[in-house]
């Protein structure tokens, strides 16, 4: 691997542009899942298009992923995944795109934080696992709008608007359930306890996190931690929930260590183009 | 020899796939024209980042120049700054209450708290007596509402 300072640099800024490209993959392929299953039509649609527009940032990080990737030397670029599919091209000296990042890699070369690779589970577990990751979200995209990177502070601001969309969409359900029946009430406070232990590592700065924020490219994630806890508290308030009191938290996906469900996901998502390579439709 | 206002008078031509009345002028993407020597670039900018129209948008423009004689295209995209219905031209939204969708009713710079909503009228009777029943229509760009003086319901185009 790299030793030189500025290629430790470079490594770790495709670490933590991974880490939010895979974020957003992740989180809109799970939220896609309930395309055709919504409750509602308008729930339907209203989850397809939040799916959408992480899809879509997804795409804009990954092609500036793969642009970082092609521009290591050929060397080293060789090392920079653990996955045998895109490790073949690469070694074949082919220049990478957000497709083959988005699936060529394996589950251990993934970065996303274990909460977005979750299971739907029901409505009431869906919406507390995006209750949890837009407000960080939200949070996170409002400091990074600012980077000295370019191109991260453009897709920040543009992100930014559509997030907006989606924290307002899982801060209502959160109360219209907290505050609706007793069984609502009951479901949604369980799904947010039980989602709980997979929200600490969204404030545990990586290696790529505690380098990007030094370089005034990243954010330094423990600075939002308390504006994060004070807005999901908020609007649990006014739900008439109450926040989880768990202590132990579950971490290890900014690592590249993750739960099984990942592993279900990615077959799904990844099947097409691993049986039939290049296809398109 | 080409020059910019007949490329802008090409472009005027296509229109957004989601949205057939508006053209790309008019939705306010086309953030720049540039003449080369030896080629022309249009930079246009995402509406949404999830937007499935747009590389439908960029194969149109390529084929409409291409028709006026231009063989030497690039697209350039650009993120930032990030594309708003502000953007959006006075025609746009006239033809857009014409069409029956309701158009962006303020600045998006002025923005909506979490829970605020925005108050619509009807583009079918003008009433003001109306309410949103989703934020999310079929298409990323729109929300639905519904008009309680006439019974319609009608999309609007949200101010983003
Ligand atoms: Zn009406």
């Amino acid at each position: 691997m790299a030793t030189d300072p500025k290629d430790n640099t470079t490594l770790q800024l495709l670490h933590f542009t991974l880490q939010m490209a895979d974020n957003a993959l992740i989180n809109g392929h799970r939220l896609s899942e309930w395309c055709g299953h919504g409750p509602v039509l308008e729930q339907d649609i209203a989850l397809s298009n939040i799916a959408l527009d992480h899809i879509g940032q997804a795409r804009s990080l990954y092609q500036y992923a793969a642009s970082i990737c092609n521009g290591i030397n050929s060397e080293n670029r060789q090392h920079l995944f653990a996955s045998t599919s895109l490790n073949q091209k690469i070694s074949k000296g082919e220049m990478i795109d957000e497709d083959d990042l988005a699936y060529l890699r394996d589950a251990w070369d993934f970065r996303n934080v274990l909460l977005v690779e979750q299971p739907n589970t029901d409505w009431a577990f869906t919406v507390a696992r995006s209750f949890y990751f837009d407000s960080f979200n939200f949070l996170f995209l409002s400091v990074l709008q600012n980077s000295s990177d370019s191109t991260i502070a453009a897709i920040a601001e543009k992100s930014l608007k559509e997030v907006n969309y989606h924290l307002r969409w899982s801060s209502e359900w959160i109360i219209r359930l907290g505050d609706g029946t007793t069984e609502s009430h009951q479901r949604i406070q369980d799904a947010l306890n039980d989602r709980w232990c997979f929200t600490g590592e969204l404030f545990q700065a990586t290696d790529a996190d505690v380098a990007m924020n030094a370089q005034g490219v990243g954010v330094d994630i423990s600075m939002i931690k308390q504006q994060w806890l004070e807005q999901i508290q908020s609007v649990l308030n006014e739900a008439t929930l109450s926040l989880p009191t768990g202590v132990w938290m579950q971490e290890g996906g900014k690592q590249t260590r993750h739960s099984e469900h990942l592993g279900y996901l990615l077959a799904e998502m990844q099947f097409m183009q691993r049986a039939y390579p290049h296809m398109q439709w | 020899m080409v020059n910019e206002q007949d490329i802008y008078q090409a472009l005027a031509a296509v229109s957004d796939p989601e949205v057939p009345v508006l053209s790309i002028l008019d939705l306010g993407i086309v953030r720049q024209v540039s003449i080369n020597e030896n080629e022309v670039v249009i930079t246009i900018t995402p509406t949404y980042s999830g937007c499935p129209a747009m590389d439908v948008i960029a194969t149109n423009i390529r084929m409409v120049l291409l028709s006026k004689g231009i063989k030497s295209i690039r697209i350039e995209n650009q993120l930032s700054p990030a594309w708003t219905t502000d953007w959006m031209s006075f025609e746009g939204k006239k033809k857009l209450a014409d069409y029956g969708i309701a158009p962006p009713t303020r600045k998006a710079k002025q923005s909506l708290g979490l829970f605020e909503e925005d108050m619509v009228p009807c583009p079918k009777c003008g009433s003001h007596n109306t309410e949103m029943t989703s934020a999310f229509g079929a298409t990323a760009c729109k929300s639905l509402y519904r008009c309680k003086s006439c019974l319609e319901p009608f999309e609007h185009f949200k101010c983003h």
